[in-house]
Formats: C-alpha cells, structure tokens, sequence
C-alpha cells in the first residue's frame, strides 16, 4: 500500500467525498455484479428483486440480515481500528477463528460453571485471542518491520491450520463424524436470542463495540493520541507518545472486535468449534471497513446491507440459479471497485469544491 | 388429521392458503393455482456426475409436472448452514416439502427444523426413521442399488481379460460392502475366476486419493476399473487414460470416458421425487400416515437403473446382461444366494439361503466375498 493511501485511510476524511465515493463505488459494484449474473442467465433486475427480497423483504428476511451483520460489524471493527493507528490489517477472519476457538475451549472448560459465568470466560477468552492475534501482527511490524498487510494475511491461514489441528485433534468430538467439530456447549450455556426472534445477542454486541469504539477514536484523549501515531509515528514519538503501545493497544482492540464475534459464532450460531466457522465473516469485515471508509458508526450501516447480500445468496440460487458461489464473486467485483475508487479522492472537483472550506486532507 | 375421506381436501385448501400467504408476489405472476414448492438441498455441487448430479437431475424430473415449484442449494455443508437453508426455503420460498439429500442433515438439523414447522414435511435421503422420538413431519427413502451393480460387475466380467478387477471405495461401511460384494457376484456368474482388489480412500469426496488408488490398480493388472465414492469420474477418468475399461456409479460418467465406459450403476431419484410429489399433490401426507414412513425400492421399482451401454460392449456382452436383468426383474434370480464365503475363509451366506436385496440383514453386512483382496478393518 501506498503511503498516499495509508494517510488517507488514516485521517478518514470527514467530507462529503467520504461517502459519496463509497455509495458510488457500492452502485457501479452492485451494476457490474448484475451484469455478471445477466451472462449466468439471470434477468438483470430480478437479480435485485431477490437480492431486496431476501434481504429485506420481511421480517424473517430482516432477521436474517441482522443475523448476518452482527458478526460482520465486529470484523470491520478489526480493521478499522487499527488503521487509525497508521497499521493496515487484513487479519480479521485469522483473528474471527482464533476467536471461536478460544471461546469453544473457554466454554468447553466452564460447562460446570453457571451459563453466565460460562458466557463471560468465552467472551473474555474469544477477546483476548482475538486480540493477541492481531497485536502480533502489530507487533511484528512495529518491532520486526513486517509488514503487518502481509503477516495478518499469512496469520489467517495459521488460525485456521490451529483451528482445525485442534478440532480433528484433541477437541474433536468422536460422534462428529463426517464433518470434524469439536463437543458441543450445552444448549443453556449458548448465547441468547433477543426478544423471541431469531436475532442473537451478537448483534447488541456489534453496535455497543461500534458505538464505544467511536467514542474511544473520536472522544477520549487516548484516541487522539492514537490518530496523532496514525497520522505520522515519529512526530508522535518525537512529542513524547509511545506509539508501539498506541499501536499494539489499538490492534489488540480491533482484533478483539474480530474475536468477540468468533465467540458469537461458536457461542450462538454453531454452538461448537469447526471448519464451518471460517465462513468468510473476517474477509466480508474488511470490505465493511473499506466501505465505511473506518467510521465506527458507518460500519454499523454498511454492515447491515452487506448483511443483507450474504443472507441473499441462497436466494440467487433458489430464485435464478445462479451458482451458489455468486455471492462471492460480489465481494470479489466489491474489493476492486472500493480498490480502484480509492484513487478518485480530491480528484472530483465538484465533489471537492463543495466542500473547500473543510479540512481536505494534505492534498 | 387422521380422518382420511374429507380431511384431505381441507388439508389441501388449508396448505393452498398457507403457500398464497407465503408466496406472496409469486402469485402476481398470473397462476392462478399458487405450486406446490418443494426444496432440496445438496452437500456438493450439481455438477459432480455423482451423488450430488443424481439428485439434482431427480429434481429436475419434476419440471414436467406443472404444479411444482422445485428449489434448490448445492455446497450446503453439514452444520447449522443446512438448518439455515431449510429455514429460508420454508419462509422466504414458502416450501412446503423439503428433500435432505445428505446423510449428515439428518441429526439435528432436520430434526431440528421438522419440529419447527410442523406444516412442512420432511424427506431424508438414507436415514432412519425411530419412530416415537423423531418429529412425525418426516419421512426417509433409500433405494437399493445391489441389483444394478450386480448387472454392471457381470458386464465387467465379460470385458475382463486379465480377469482382475479394481474397486475404489470410501469406507468399509455396509452399503458400500454390499455394492463391492454383489459387483463381484455379477462378475463371477459369467467368469468364475475373476478377482478383485479393493483400495478405501477414507472418504466420500477425495479426488486425489482417488486417482491414486485407480492408478495403483491399473498397475496392479486390473483391467476395469470401478468405485463408489462421492463421485467415481476420476476413478472412470484414469481408467480412461491408461487404456481401460470402467464402469460408474452414482450417476452417468460415460462423458468422462467415451471409449473405455462400460455401463453404471446409477439412481433414478426423479421416479422417486415424482412420486412423492404427486401423493402431496393429491393431498397425502406423511404425518398423517397416508405416505409411507419409508420408501425405498429396487430396480423392478425403479429407483435405480443401469447406465447406457458404452461401445465397448458388444451385442453378445449386452443380451447377455439384459437377460440378467429379466431374470432379476422376474425373480428368477437372486444375488445373494447362499454358499458364500468371505474372504476371511468364514461361511457368510449358508449353502441353501438366499437373502432378498430388502432383506435388513444385508444392512449389517461387514464381509468381502472370497477372492476379494482387501481388509474390512483397514482403511
């Protein structure tokens, strides 16, 4: 990455360029992705039709996304954190699946405790793996100058590698046969529902960790300090911050995010520890991040809709017959638009001009 | 509910209302009957020529049937996601009958959603049912298949001319056993000298595994090539490659081999979808007992059938197993008559006995049949 882009991701530029760029880059995402699904067969705006339908047509389908942008909320939080920071991760779904698994073991080894004992040790143990997950990262490129995109990309493939030693290995459960998973948590040791429906408490935990994280960034002194590292480390050390603890802490709590939503997944979703938790939650939270180009409070919409796209996948095949992989080509066509739309920044004078007398970044 | 006379037609109007609430826009669409939306789902891809194929193609049997709205989702792994799938197709697509076409689906995630919606019934492909504890909503279908492997073996026995064959297989379980056993069977009732090896991979999808195993058989001498894994086209496709004969399973591989393909053991789950589709269409159902808890069937039942002869068999090769057929089909013979030894030297089927491919005996089979080289107990 760039140095242009990392300021840029850095300072999350608070005009209009800021959300106009990403909802243009989402629209040309969305039309390429519909012309896509045309030369699969499907008729172009029936892709939409379903897409809305599944997504938002009713209040199963509301459910659904809600379920689907709890966990996706946490994971553009891992990212999005620590950019402010100046440290670009990609480690999200390597921090999401040490997460759960550290949330299996705590809450495989609290079964005796009461339910809400159990819960607060899975929590506190999927936050804390989570978290040195993505402080290594951090840590290895503050201390080591790894880069930190490169080593949080390989830490996912290491995460997932642990994962499944240990749940074909020493925690695999013997009656899960064709399909290795750990013992179950007991049924009231699992994480609840809120108010009869089918929605988890995983959501309250995304928005409550969004909303704290703004506050934290935007409100407290120790957010300034963080941006003050983000926006050039040296002139941080040089005034007397210690920006490789800003860094690491920074890290730690974005990859708790991630963490806390493997313990969700484990906790409320899967109820076990298996290959089925590496659903790709992590790498979607990136895409989050980029779309709410790091706003705290804009992941929380963003990941909403984005929500509603994965919940919609089934129904491409069902409704269209599209593959069943579609969905994953729209995160595909996605990540190289926001991609590529990172360059048009101060580059639309319209865009730009409305705005002259707003702080413009250092262009 | 259990009144069969006028009860039927009610439960049909009730569902009808049921399926135009659910359905919701579908019914702008200008039909007046809102269809009948049935479900399945798949633990791989539709494009497997194999286990996955097969039921996609029963799916697409039901296209001629116009009130039927059939659904699919292919790669639905084993876990909640299957659950999740069930769920959707239930609520968003207003599906009132799902097939589960992979075994692992079964326990809890059927169960699980069975007992969610009750209005729904429930198709397992290859479970058990046990009856006072599973919700009442579902039933199971299986089919079997011993008969057309026997057919397909005997085809192969014909073609041998090293007189060794090559069976790839995923596990030593007993519906596997049974389709090694009654392959070699119809192999030896017209070359009574033929051998075989048998190489387990350990799973049902391991392609490379399987390759290997079909290869090391090819060098091993065997000269038709056979498997019932997930899928068999690498097994076919390698038979191809070195210049041998193969026979499938699962579904039509002859694509995968147009020289050395013999002819297969395939399903035919669209006779079986269409049957279950139509008694829910005339308003039977099987929590009201009026579908059977199981279906299951034969090859007289057509529940499965032999692949399409390849050109390497020959007029002769052909009459000669078509009369099989209609011996079998006329039960003037059987598969699994007695003296049979394993190959372990121990008596499996007594001189004098003859066991029916139904018979549940034959489900607790754990026996390879004298002059089969491979261990039950190794994988």
């Amino acid at each position: 990455m760039t140095t242009s882009l990392t300021r840029a991701l850095v300072q999350g530029r608070n005009s209009l360029e800021s959300i106009a760029i990403p909802v243009l880059a989402f629209a040309v995402s969305m039309v390429l992705f519909g012309g896509f699904c045309t030369l699969w067969g499907a008729p172009f705006w029936a892709v939409f039709g379903s897409i809305y339908r599944a997504g938002f047509g009713s209040w199963y389908a509301w459910q659904n996304s809600l379920v689907h942008a709890a966990p996706l909320m946490l994971c553009g939080l891992c990212t999005a954190l620590p950019i402010r920071a100046g440290l670009i991760t990609v480690g999200n779904e390597g921090a999401f699946v040490i997460g759960g698994l550290g949330a299996a073991a705590a809450g495989l080894a609290t079964q005796a405790a009461s339910p809400w004992v159990s819960l607060c040790c899975m929590a506190a143990a999927g936050i804390a793996a989570g978290g040195a997950w993505i402080a290594m990262a951090a840590g290895l490129q503050y201390f080591r100058g790894v880069n930190a995109v490169i080593s949080s990309l390989l830490l996912n493939y290491i995460a997932l590698a642990v994962m499944l030693q240990l749940v074909e290995g020493p925690m695999r459960d013997p009656q899960s046969l064709n399909f290795p998973a750990s013992y179950a948590i007991t049924q009231s040791h699992q994480l609840g529902r809120l108010y009869h429906s089918r929605i988890h408490l995983g959501l309250a935990f995304g928005v409550m960790a969004a909303v704290l994280s703004w506050v934290l960034i935007e409100r407290t002194v120790w957010g300034m300090k963080v941006k003050i590292v983000g926006g050039n480390s040296r002139a941080a050390d040089l005034v007397g911050l210690n920006s490789g603890w800003l860094i690491l802490a920074a890290a730690f709590l974005g990859g708790g995010c991630a963490g806390l939503a493997g313990m969700v997944e484990v906790a409320a979703v899967q109820g076990r520890a298996s290959h089925a938790i590496a659903a790709g939650y992590g790498y979607v939270g990136i895409l989050v991040a980029f779309l709410a180009r790091q706003s705290p409070l804009r992941i929380v919409v963003v990941a909403v809709i984005l929500g509603a796209m994965l919940a919609s996948g089934g129904a491409l095949e069902r409704d269209l017959d599209l593959p069943d992989a579609s969905i994953a080509a729209f995160e595909g066509i996605t990540f190289l638009v926001i991609l590529a739309s990172e360059s048009l920044y101060g580059r639309i004078p319209w865009l730009h001009g409305m705005f002259r007398g707003m702080p413009q970044g250092n262009k | 509910m259990k009144d069969a006379g006028g009860g039927l037609s009610r439960r049909g109007f009730a569902a009808a209302i049921a399926a135009t609430a659910l359905a919701g826009p579908r019914c702008l669409l200008g039909q007046h009957q809102p269809p009948l939306v049935v479900g399945f789902l798949y633990g791989g891809p539709k494009n497997d020529l194999g286990y996955n194929q097969a039921h996609f193609e029963g799916k697409r049997a039901l296209l001629s049937l116009p009130y039927v709205k059939a659904i699919d989702q292919a790669n639905v792994v084993e876990t909640v996601a299957a659950e999740e799938s069930m769920r959707d197709m239930i609520h968003e697509d207003g599906a009132q009958v799902i097939f589960a076409t992979s075994y692992g689906y079964l326990d809890p995630y059927v169960l699980r959603v069975a007992r969610e919606s009750p209005r729904v019934q429930f198709f397992h492909c290859g479970g058990s049912y046990r009856e006072g504890i599973d919700p009442a909503n579902l039933g199971v279908y299986f089919g079997y298949i011993d008969e057309v492997e026997y057919l397909a073996g005997m085809t192969a026995g014909l073609a041998t001319r090293s007189g060794l064959l090559g069976f790839v297989a995923a596990k030593p379980i007993p519906q596997v056993l049974r389709n090694i056993n009654s392959y070699m069977l119809g192999a030896r009732s017209v070359r009574p000298s033929a051998g075989m090896k048998v190489i387990f991979t350990g799973d049902w999808v391991l392609p490379l595994r399987e390759a290997e195993a079909a290869s090391s058989l090819a060098d091993q001498g065997a000269d038709v090539l056979t498997g019932h894994t997930g899928s068999p086209r690498v097994i076919v496709q390698v038979a191809e490659r070195r210049g041998i004969w193969a026979t499938g399973y699962q579904f039509d591989q002859s694509i995968v081999a147009p020289h050395g393909f013999l002819t297969g053991a395939e399903w035919s789950w669209g006779v079986v979808y269409k049957r279950y589709v139509e008694l829910i269409h005339a308003g039977e159902s099987v929590s009201a007992g009026t579908i059977p808890r199981r279906m299951s069937g034969t090859l007289k039942d057509e529940f499965c059938r032999l692949s399409p002869f390849g050109p390497a068999v020959t007029p002769e090769m052909r009459d000669r197993v078509l009369a099989a057929k209609r011996e079998l089909l006329a039960g003037q013979r059987a598969i699994y008559r007695g003296p049979l030894r394993d190959n372990r030297g121990r008596e499996a089927i007594p001189a004098g006995k003859t066991i029916a491919v139904q018979d549940p005996v034959l489900d607790g089979m754990d026996w390879l049949l004298e002059g089969i080289q491979g261990d039950v107990a190794k994988v």
